[in-house]
């Protein structure tokens, strides 16, 4: 069973990661449809809703009001779902929460337990810890459910199955569900689903305790809510006799209004819907006339290094809702995946809150591997600068000297005549004049020293000879630049590309 | 009627430009010059870009200050490159902030920084341009121009108006080209399969010329579709604006033999 | 120091509070009292006869369907209709809505009624919905002895009762509905907002119904608004 643990994280070997993804052809060919699908979806459903921009912004400042007050609402919250009856757990660390939930199941001497999707539950590595203690637990959320089969992370916050062909996925099921006929033909989606269907409502049915992680929790009235889909979450928490919800500290929203506010952008950013098929609102256990529902209601609220973030340079990225449009966006994660990311969290966000969990020491290529393209930050429903937040760490990086050797050299070399810029004129004129003249040929290289990254995969154009600043400077007082022609260009006086008829007349040679 | 005063511009050529292209400086200077702008050209090495997205702040300031000083004096200044000006305009005031030496003189320079092409629209109010060129060109949005400083229509709408010129539109043109400065050559494979993605793109709308207003981006692209053994020519929209596409394009050896 | 304090005096510490500043505390309070209402799209702020025509289309545009009646005496024909069509036998779970229960259910004949919480083997249950929200077509049930959750869930379709002055025009008009009716910062057990039936695009990215709730979702819309 992977451990999903901190500690193993593979975000070290990022590099490698990515290798394997990029070289996997049936990963490539998924990926294919996340850029396709997941962005046309979110631009079609924004563009009808007119005042989406305004639902950005108000988000994003209900989520900075929440943050900045975020010891009151915790306890305005807690006291809410103590008054409905429920019981609210604090856990500093990953490994408290663990045992907090250990400790309930065994006191209701629970065998299995279903779970809606939670991303914080992979971040504790929840699953192995209460395997290896003797709880079953099963993943009902189906992409979820397919992970566990196989053995995997999930490789996106939302679809965590997104790297799977359905080829993939019916071996998998073929693997492991021996109880159904050999013969059965599952080449269809449908087929699949209503397999899984069918196995998962037996699990639903028997399960002794349901953990659901959770989108929000609502100070005012005590409620946490999940949105899902499937149902799989209601499922999980309103059959069995214990409904347990692990959410960590920042998903805190302050009314059912701002909670309403939320509600618009989460599902639109995401799988670009209007609404979810099921946004529930959960607050405490049954209550005495109920038919239906747990008996317990545990909230179980974890830190793992939130109350930290509050203070430092990457606050902005508590906003965070888990909608997952950022990595739908992010051309590095259209190549990679996110596996590549090596954690539980990938794409932009998964670059920045990664280091914050694990150390940016393990972690230090996520916020590295970007080209700041900036479209994350342009769809980030509360808008969080992601790109500021990469280079923040790429500071931090640079301060505590993580970064390679070759690169800081590079850098510091660069630096020193980027610095002196009559300095940087002479050298770069020599460069362009050795480089010009031996590029001259063929006017690009395929090989140059120092720049074997760059031209593993591309050709690299061969300056044009003398540097702009040289022929400049060496021009006459008051000449105008349309009468240029470049010694590159080797033209004497004729110019293509016909334009008005300009006067052209070769310059002397290069300085 | 009393003559406009000339806008005193003072053009970052940019280091890419200064190095491996001038002619596109040229072509900048050109256009400026045709806008009734007077042109000079202050001693300049870098933005700071890259030690900025490395981390080093220190020397991005210590870069930053440098050109923030040299610059003074113009009205304005303008840089045939978004990631260029977008590193004046939106993070020399980051660089600063709170530096109470330094931050209005940030401030004031990102406040009079522009772009090529949209201060030629957008404050010189060009709206045509006098070249010719008969070709089919594709033009790919850098990701600073587009959402650091909103250049999209701007190009397009002075392309229009070259005789000649027809532009095809290709999938995908807001996409990354997968330059990304340093990261394509710390991360080179990741950087290849997102500019593979690209030339494809490129390479379906049966464009003979790809233009942009980044020479990072340019390079990067020009450099895979001539490895990829493609026929399509790469320039820098400037040149093509100004008239002055007789430079062999990026990448392509100068012509032997005087015409 | 317990897990609790600890937690909050770390965000203190690094929002540099005590916690006990007046003016925060206020804040907090205030928010929660008066609970603003912030952007509320135009979309759903219609006139009720347009209102319910909007909340018609977005439930189909979910992949619901929906069917308006006169009155509550036409639900037993609806459903029996309903189930018919669908190939499904004649037999609903309801829970002891009052609503529900004063619809003339013999009036459908064979249709056979079962009272209460599910344990998964109806294939149909019927609601009847606290609201409905007309700019997204989504459903409010809340939890209890009169529609039971696992109604909602179990049964492979769900049949929900709204009535027509029940559709309300945004989520923030629905919130302060269940406010009304439960009590500031009271909540019932569960508030289900329904968009749809069940659906997954877990299996390359194809959208399928039916994953684990319900696979077909039938509204009637009782009454005039």
């Amino acid at each position: 069973m992977v451990d999903l643990a901190p500690h193993t994280a593979t975000s070290p070997w990022f590099k490698d990661n990515a290798r394997t993804a990029l070289a996997d052809a049936e990963l490539q060919n998924a990926l294919k449809f996340v850029e396709a699908n997941f962005i046309a979806r979110r631009r079609e459903v924004a563009g009808q809703l007119p005042e989406f921009e305004l639902l950005r912004d108000s988000a994003r400042d209900i989520r900075d009001h929440t943050l900045a007050h975020l010891d009151l609402y915790l306890a305005a919250y807690e006291k809410r779902v103590v008054e409905h009856g429920g019981h609210v757990h604090y856990a500093v660390t990953g490994e408290d929460a663990q045992r907090i939930v250990l400790g309930i199941c065994r006191k209701l001497g629970a065998r299995t337990v279903t779970k809606g999707k939670s991303m914080v539950a992979e971040e504790i590595g929840l699953n192995d810890f209460l395997e290896a203690h003797g709880v079953i637990p099963v993943e009902t959320d189906l992409g979820e459910y397919i992970v566990q089969l196989r053995q995997e992370m999930p490789s996106h916050i939302i679809a965590p199955a997104v790297h799977l062909t359905k080829a993939q996925i019916e071996s998998e099921f073929r693997r492991v569900h021996t109880h159904l006929p050999r013969d059965r033909n599952l080449a269809e989606p449908t087929s699949l689903l209503a397999e899984a269907r069918a196995v998962l409502r037996e699990k639903f049915l028997t399960a002794d305790v349901g953990i659901t992680g959770a989108n929000f929790l609502v100070a005012e009235t005590g409620t946490s809510v999940i949105v899902t889909n499937e149902g799989n979450g209601d499922l999980t928490q309103t059959l069995p006799r214990a409904h347990i919800v692990l959410a960590s500290i920042e998903k805190l929203v302050p009314t059912l209004e701002d909670l309403s506010q939320l509600l618009r952008v989460l599902a639109r950013s995401a799988t670009g819907q209007e609404m979810s098929v099921y946004t529930t609102l959960s607050t405490g256990p049954r209550r005495p006339d109920d038919p239906d529902g747990p008996a317990e209601y545990h909230v179980v609220l974890l830190d793992n290094g939130r109350s930290s973030m509050l203070g430092g340079a990457f606050r902005d990225m508590l906003r965070c809702i888990r909608c997952g449009a950022c990595m739908n966006h992010c051309p590095i994660y259209h190549a990679v995946g996110g596996h590549a990311y090596g954690w539980v969290y990938s794409g932009p966000m998964g670059a920045v809150l990664t280091p914050s969990l694990i150390g940016i020491d393990r972690a230090g290529h996520l916020p590295n591997a970007s080209t700041f393209c900036g479209r994350c930050e342009e769809v980030c429903p509360v808008r969080i600068p992601l790109p500021r937040m990469m280079r923040s760490w790429r500071e931090r990086e640079f301060e505590q000297h993580l970064s390679p050797a070759t690169v800081r050299s590079g850098l510091a070399f660069w630096a020193f005549f980027a610095k002196r810029p009559r300095l940087y004129g002479i050298a770069t004129a020599a460069a362009a004049r050795l480089l010009g003249f031996v590029g001259r040929r063929w006017g690009r290289f395929a090989w140059l020293p120092l720049a074997s990254g760059w031209t593993r995969h591309r050709d690299f154009p061969a300056p044009q000879g003398a540097t702009f600043q040289a022929q400049w400077k060496s021009a006459e007082r008051g000449r105008l630049a349309r009468s240029y022609v470049s010694s590159a260009g080797g033209q004497s006086g004729k110019g293509t590309g016909g334009t008005d008829g300009r006067d052209r007349r070769a310059p002397g040679p290069p300085p | 009627m009393a003559e406009p005063m000339a806008r005193r511009v003072g053009l970052f050529v940019t280091c890419l430009v200064d190095l491996i292209r001038p002619s596109v400086g040229f072509a900048a200077a050109t256009l400026l010059e045709d806008a009734g702008c007077t042109v000079e050209v202050p001693p300049q090495s870098c933005c700071g870009q890259p030690a900025f997205n490395s981390g080093d702040r220190a020397t991005a300031r210590e870069i930053a200050a440098q050109v923030i000083v040299a610059f003074a004096p113009y009205d304005y200044v303008v840089a045939p490159s978004g990631s260029c000006a977008g590193m004046l305009k939106v993070h020399y005031p980051e660089l600063f902030r709170g530096d109470p030496n330094w931050q209005p003189h940030a401030d004031a320079l990102a406040e009079k920084t522009y772009e090529l092409v949209s201060f030629l629209v957008d404050v010189c109010g060009l709206d045509r341009v006098k070249a010719r060129l008969e070709a089919t060109a594709t033009y790919h949005d850098s990701c600073s121009s587009l959402r650091e400083l909103g250049v999209r229509d701007q190009p397009r709408r002075l392309l229009a108006t070259v005789e000649g010129l027809r532009l095809a539109e290709m999938r995908d043109t807001e996409v990354c080209c997968g330059f990304g400065g340093t990261f394509c050559v710390k991360y080179p494979e990741i950087s290849n399969a997102i500019v593979a993605k690209k030339a494809a793109a490129i390479a379906a709308t049966g464009a003979d010329l790809l233009l942009a207003g980044d020479l990072g981006c340019l390079m990067n692209m020009a450099g895979k579709l001539q490895r990829d053994g493609a026929k399509i020519e790469a320039r820098h929209v400037a040149e093509v604006l100004a008239g002055m596409t007789h430079e062999p394009a990026i990448g392509v050896p100068p012509r032997r033999g005087a015409a | 120091m317990t897990p609790r304090q600890l937690i909050l005096a770390t965000i203190r510490r690094s929002l540099a509070v005590t916690g006990t500043e007046a003016t925060r505390g206020l804040e907090v309070a205030a928010r929660v009292i008066r609970h603003p209402p912030g952007v509320v799209p135009e979309r759903g702020q219609r006139l009720p006869a347009e209102r319910l025509d909007l909340f018609a289309r977005m439930v189909k545009a979910a992949a619901g369907t929906v069917e308006r009646a006169g009155d509550p005496t036409d639900i037993p024909a609806a459903v029996a209709a309903f189930l018919r069509a669908h190939n499904l036998p004649l037999a609903i779970r309801r829970g002891d809505d009052p609503l529900l229960s004063s619809v003339p259910w013999e009036r459908a004949g064979t249709l056979e009624i079962r009272l209460g919480a599910s344990d998964g083997n109806d294939l149909a249950a019927i609601s009847h919905a606290f609201a409905a929200v007309a700019e997204t077509g989504t459903l409010v049930l809340t939890s209890g002895p009169d529609n039971p959750t696992t109604l909602n869930f179990l049964p492979d379709v769900h049949i929900v009762v709204v009535s027509a002055s029940d559709v309300v025009s945004d989520f923030e008009t629905a919130m302060a509905r269940l406010r009304g009716r439960f009590g500031a910062g009271v909540m019932p057990r569960a508030v289900n907002m329904i968009t749809g039936p069940s659906r997954s695009a877990d299996i390359e990215q194809t959208l399928i119904l039916g994953a684990h709730g319900p696979r077909r979702l039938h509204v009637i819309v009782v009454g005039e608004p």
